[in-house]
């Protein structure tokens, strides 16, 4: 599976320290294994176009809704700056891409956070695209997978970023309506507003190891707490743990469990059916 | 920056008090020509403090309406409830794991119409709130409503909901217990109601703890209501590293009732008695409550399957961006 093409700007002699265990990695080992340290087993974060190379069937991405532009309806202190500098560092128009794809021959609709785009956050854009997503699944019958990887909503928009969090809930209602199976990948991190809306209401949810997954900010929790707080605490094991995850799955298996999960949950849709060779 | 309500309440509160007190003497008075006199002082005092209350409360800044809308003594759901409902059993099972007092809830019967009503509450002293939980949910309190709003829809009635939370809770439980699923669900429980739904935020409307039982056909706000999706506290302390910069963090977020109209993301202001609901709350209930029925009438005359489309595309249309393929060219050179 090719790998890491756009993305790390790392040239394949070097080798750089692991920002978990701070072992040093030879980079091309690293893109190897998928951005994930070969010795303590951390996920790094990828960036859209490292998930899709992760993912998908080669070259069947497609990006849809290219031409949504956010705007700047507050006129919110330096938000229009910090958004066209993650439009220019990140070569992005907002933090989510949607489109359509291929998963084993199978077709899908997906869209994918990216955390390097203002952290993943979610305003109208983000929210759009993601709506799109999942309603494009249910209108087309086919699949919809979103990958989750945001600190959650986007204050810089105010309350219309709040009402995404109901925006993204109603396509998911349709989809549901729809017969269409939707499936939430949470990465690290997935957190507060987009995890209290589309992401927590799919019909099966499964996360990358040990990716950061909560409601409040881990201060906020603790200063709420009295009593000792679990070393796991906002991980995605602790939530396997609690019964708020289906599955952990190692970035290597994402792939394969995703197409059986489609399969198994689609086949009654004709798109997915014409798939069975 | 003001810290609460009371810091320009005060002169207001001063003023009652003396009104109050030259009253007495007034009624206890037997001289005619006295009592003249005094009524008349009476009525200056009144007339001093309806004009502070008047520029005061005409110029509110967006932290003020904040502080106001956290004020102890503002009317809370239950108190909507008692003066707007002739009958109301309050259901407080979540059939899952506890009760939680944060979020009301149970079958009433409002202006002769059976309704089932849902809302935040919070306390008034420190007994109060700590048994409410200071009107913070846990997940129990979200799947409580879940269970209420598919009662509603088994049985036909409206759902009426009260919006007055600073958040929902954030503590180890919370999340042990998956309070962003709890929030989520009770949100998409919401949308397949084919029943009419009414919410009105009358506090604090305070992010995904807001939301969660606010995804109605008609949204509305009382003037001095609030609804952010942050605290401006927190947005405070992310932005500029110092909570106590909430008052300018209230200004940007635009957190006010006649901001989310503007936006169109509430259907209806609702104005409040002269100087705040908390001076008269039977005219701030009876202004809600006139509201939540000439919406049901509306709403009454569309078919089960028109409500629940109507309410996904009354949010389905929210959000501010532009779509076209020059404005993405020009926005990257
Ligand atoms: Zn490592």
């Amino acid at each position: 599976m090719p790998f890491g093409k756009a993305s790390s700007g790392v040239a394949p002699g070097a080798f750089l320290p692991c920002s978990n265990c701070r072992k040093t990695i030879f980079a091309a080992e690293f893109e190897a294994n998928l951005r994930v340290c070969p010795y303590c087993g951390h996920h790094h974060r990828l960036t859209w176009q490292q998930r899709v190379d992760v993912v998908f069937d080669e070259g069947s991405f497609v990006e849809l809704d290219t031409d949504l532009r956010s705007g700047d309806p507050l006129h919110f202190p330096d938000y229009a700056e910090k958004h066209a500098q993650a439009m220019q560092r990140t070569k992005m128009r907002d933090s989510v891409v949607s489109g359509r794809a291929t998963l084993m021959g199978m077709p899908v609709s997906t869209a994918i956070s990216d955390f390097h785009f203002m952290g993943g956050s979610m305003g109208s854009v983000a929210g759009e695209k993601i709506t799109r997503a999942i309603e494009r699944g249910a209108h087309e019958g086919i699949p919809a997978i979103v990958f989750c990887a945001s600190g959650g909503a986007r204050m810089q928009e105010g309350l219309l970023s709040l009402m995404q969090m109901a925006k993204t809930t109603a396509a998911v209602e349709a989809c549901r309506s729809a017969g269409v199976p939707y499936i939430a990948v949470f990465t690290d991190p997935t957190m507060a507003g987009v995890l209290a809306s589309y992401a927590s209401i799919a019909d099966v949810i499964v996360s990358e190891p040990r990716a950061l997954i909560g409601f409040a900010g881990a201060r906020v929790s603790k200063q709420a707490q009295v009593s000792k707080v679990p070393d796991d605490f906002q991980t995605a094991e602790f939530l396997l743990s609690h019964g708020m995850l289906d599955k952990i799955i190692e970035r290597k298996n994402l792939r394969t469990n995703l197409a059986s999960l489609c399969r198994l949950l689609g086949g009654h849709l004709a798109a997915v059916e014409a798939t069975r060779g | 920056m003001a810290k609460s309500w009371k810091d320009w309440e005060k002169p207001v509160l001063e003023l009652d008090e003396t009104i109050r007190k030259l009253q007495a003497i007034v009624d206890k008075e037997t001289d005619p020509e006295r009592k003249t006199e005094l009524s008349e002082r009476v009525q200056d005092y009144m007339r001093r403090r309806d004009a502070y209350l008047e520029t005061r409360y005409s110029r509110l800044g967006p932290w003020e309406k904040v502080l106001i809308a956290r004020a102890e003594t503002r009317p809370y759901t239950l108190d909507y409830i008692n003066a707007l409902c002739e009958d109301f059993v309050e259901l407080e099972g979540d059939r899952r794991f506890a009760a939680d007092h944060a979020i009301v809830g149970g079958p009433a019967l409002m202006d002769g119409r059976r309704v089932m009503v849902v809302g935040h509450q919070k306390g008034r002293n420190i007994q109060e709130r700590s048994y409410r939980n200071f009107g913070m949910a846990k997940p129990e309190g979200y799947r409580k409503a879940i269970r209420l709003f598919e009662m509603a829809e088994r049985f036909r009635m409206p759902v009426i909901t009260f919006v007055d939370t600073p958040a929902a809770d954030p503590g180890v439980e919370s999340e042990s217990r998956g309070i962003s699923e709890a929030i989520a669900a009770a949100m998409l429980s919401m949308f397949e109601l084919t029943v009419p739904t009414v919410s009105t935020v009358i506090g604090e409307g305070g992010s995904g703890g807001a939301i969660g039982i606010a995804v109605a056909n008609h949204v509305m706000m009382q003037e001095h209501a609030v609804y952010s999706v942050i605290p401006p506290e927190g947005c405070a302390a992310i932005l500029w590293r110092a909570a106590e910069k909430g008052a300018q963090a209230a200004a940007a977020l635009q957190l006010t009732s006649d901001s989310a109209l503007k936006f169109g993301l509430v259907e209806e202001v609702l104005p409040e008695p002269f100087g705040g609901a908390h001076r008269d709350p039977l005219e701030a209930a009876q202004t809600v409550g006139r509201a939540i029925m000439a919406s049901l009438e509306r709403q009454d005359k569309l078919s089960g399957a028109e409500l629940k489309a109507e309410r996904a595309a009354r949010f389905r249309r929210m959000g501010a961006y532009a779509e076209s393929a020059v404005a993405a060219v020009l926005a990257e050179s």
